[in-house]
Parts: C-alpha cells; structure tokens; sequence
C-alpha cells in the first residue's frame, strides 16, 4: 500500500501553490454556477425544459487539471447565461400573452376565434380562454362575441355514468 | 441477516467503517471520504415487507422531487463533484438522480432484490451514493484513490487510464468511484457476506452516511 500513497501521480495533481489553489477556486465556482443552474431549472419547471447539459471532460472519473476545470466553469457559464435568455425570452411571450388575454377580455369581437392556453400565459393546467359567439352562427351574425373559459384538463378515465 | 460479531455489542446496528483516501486525492478533493459496514446477507428476492417499503418510498416520490432534487444540499454536491471529476451528471447521472428518473420512467421504483432494494431505499431517502461489494472478496480496507500505471478493472478489457478514480481494497481497484464494479468484486449468487459502501463528498455531512448506511442494515437484518 505505501507505494500506491508515494508513487508518482499525474502531474496536474503534484503541482503545489498557486496552482493547487486555482483549481479550488475553480471548484468552488463549479460549485457555485451549478447551485445556479439548479435554481434556474427549477424556475423554469414545467413552463420551458432547459438544456443543463455540459459535455463531459472525461468518460471515466479522475482529478481535472486546471484547463478541464476552466472548460467546465465556462461551459456552465455559457449554459446559465443560455438558460437566462430563454427564461426571459418566455417571460416576456408570457406577458405579451397576458396583455393580450386582457385586452380580449375586455373586448371578443375584436379578438374572433382566438384562443389562448393556460400554458401561453405561464399558468400551470391545461385549461384555456376561447373567443366565441353566443348563440353559434345567430351570435356570429349578431356579432355576440364573448369569452368562454375551458373547464379544465380531460378526465383521465371515462366518467362512471358513461359505463351505465 | 446480522451484521456479524463486530457489531455485537450494539446488536444487529451497524458500526461503520471509515476508509481512506489518497492524500494527493484529499488535497484535491476536501470532504472527499468512503464509509462501509459489513453484513452477513445473500443475494435473492426480496422479501416481502422490503417489497412494501419500496413501494411506499415510490409513493412518496413525486415528478416535482425529481426537479427540485438538484437544489437540495446533498443531491447538489454530487452533481457538483461529478462536474468537479469530468463527468456530466444530465449524462452520467449522480445514483439518487438515476433512481429518480427510473421511478418516473417505470412509475415506480422496481424490485431488483437484495441488497439492491436496500441500497435504493437508503439512496431515495438519504440522497447517499452506495455500493455493494462481496465482502469476501475484498482485501482489508477500502479507499479512494488515483489508479496506478498498469491497473485494469476485473472483467473490463484493457487498462484504466492513469489517474482514473477508483474504489480500491488493499490490493486492487475494486470499482471506478461513480461506475463500474470489477466482476470479481460483485455481489454474486456465491456472496455470503455484502460490504456496503458510501461515498461522502464536499457538503455531504457524516451524519447522512452513517443514516444511509444504517438504513440499508437496518432493511437487510429485517430481511
């Protein structure tokens, strides 16, 4: 066993000093943008699925040098900033679709036939709002317009009363 | 099952083992440490009332656990020491993640026996990285290092690559640390006595390794 403690390892893990000291603070910042990454993932859930993934430096588990690390601290980087943008990307298609959703709110006719889900606005459920006619073709001719809002998401199995 | 003669004096509650680490592997590595308990067990089916207790830590397991898994503290610093050692968890993935994305794709989480359930039940519950070895098979004590120039994995062609991370007894790598274990080192249908292992990283606290560790004796003495 005393030769597998002394034996000679890879020099990325024999270098002292400063170096040793880089590659901690490099894990230290791995550490820190993949907390980030986490939290943004979270927030994101179920509105957007985003792309964590960071290629890995190695197949088989093993020490990194300070190059591996760097590639992996900026890589995460890319990735949260990448995450960031689409986070508000949908944040800001969200609030379009809100503004939208008022605006239809307060006036159908002028909104015929448009539908907006749950989902666009960035609310969980698979429900939506529809613009349509009272009265079917008399509420089009009449120009009866009104929003109609969806019960909700389909039942799972067939109601009890359709088996009798 | 009993945890043998060691344990005597607590009755069948394990007493764990701390193993070592490398010293050039604990420079790089703080909190990087490896716990094991021996246990007197074959492998088999499982019996019933451990078929029940997974059923139950399935039901308890929800989508929204899976994605919030990675914000708790202990799943976190897996991922992170997975990020830290080259692998890419999303790829690669940490063993409470793995068994998370299982028990959604099967809905729930399957049997697989003994000590497998034992070891899904204490991972599920802890966020833990276990092992299971055959006891009898491995040479005093266990421990994390870098392997040498030269040194393969039983069952695995060709070498690992130098500086590969390992679990190892006192003679050869038993396991890549987060992989592969070396056929010879497997629980088998000859096992007679499981050597479990935990594998505690940087933010992983002692005291989760030795619940871990004690939920999986605790489900195999109740087998």
């Amino acid at each position: 066993m005393p030769d597998l403690l002394d034996r000679e390892t890879r020099t990325a893990l024999r270098v002292d000093g400063d170096e040793r000291l880089a590659r901690a603070e490099l894990r230290r910042q791995i550490g820190r943008l993949e907390m980030q990454l986490g939290s943004l993932v979270s927030d994101a859930f179920p509105r957007l699925r985003l792309d964590t993934g960071v290629a890995a430096i190695s197949n088989e588990p093993r020490a990194l040098d300070l190059g591996d690390l760097e590639a992996v601290r900026d890589s995460l980087a890319t990735r949260i900033g990448a995450a960031q943008r689409q986070l508000q990307e949908q944040a800001e298609l969200e609030t379009r679709n809100r503004e939208l959703l008022e605006r239809m709110l307060a006036s159908p006719a002028e909104y015929k036939w448009l539908r907006i889900a749950r989902a666009d606005v960035g609310e969980p459920g698979c429900g939506h709002w529809h613009s349509r006619p009272r009265l079917g073709p008399l509420g089009m001719l009449m120009g009866w317009w009104r929003v109609r809002v969806s019960s909700g998401c389909p039942l799972s199995g067939r109601l009890a009363a359709v088996e009798r | 099952m009993s945890t043998g003669a060691a344990n005597s004096d607590l009755g069948w509650e394990p007493s764990s083992r701390p193993g070592w680490v490398a010293p050039h592997v604990a420079a790089e590595f703080p909190g990087l440490g490896i716990s094991w308990i021996e246990v007197d067990g074959r492998p088999g089916r499982s019996p019933e009332p451990v078929e029940r207790r997974l059923s139950e830590t399935s039901n308890r397991f929800y989508g929204a656990h899976a994605i919030h898994m990675r914000e708790r503290p202990i799943p976190w610093a897996y991922r992170v020491f997975f990020r830290q050692i080259g692998l890419d968890p999303d790829r690669t993935r940490t063993p409470v993640e793995q068994l998370a994305l299982d028990r959604l794709q099967d809905g729930g989480f399957k049997t697989r026996g003994l000590p497998a359930d034992a070891l899904t039940i204490a991972t599920v519950e802890t966020g833990i990285a276990l092992r299971a070895f055959d006891a009898e098979r491995l040479a005093g004590s266990l421990c994390i290092r870098d392997s040498a120039p030269g040194e393969s994995l039983d069952g695995r062609p060709g070498e690992l690559s130098h500086g590969t991370l390992v679990i190892a007894d006192e003679r050869a790598p038993a396991g890549l640390l987060f992989g592969a274990t070396g056929e010879n080192r497997e629980v088998g249908r000859g096992t007679r006595r499981i050597a479990i292992a935990a594998v505690q990283v940087d933010g992983v606290p002692q005291i989760a390794i030795d619940e871990a560790l004690w939920i999986v004796a605790a489900t195999l003495e109740a087998a």
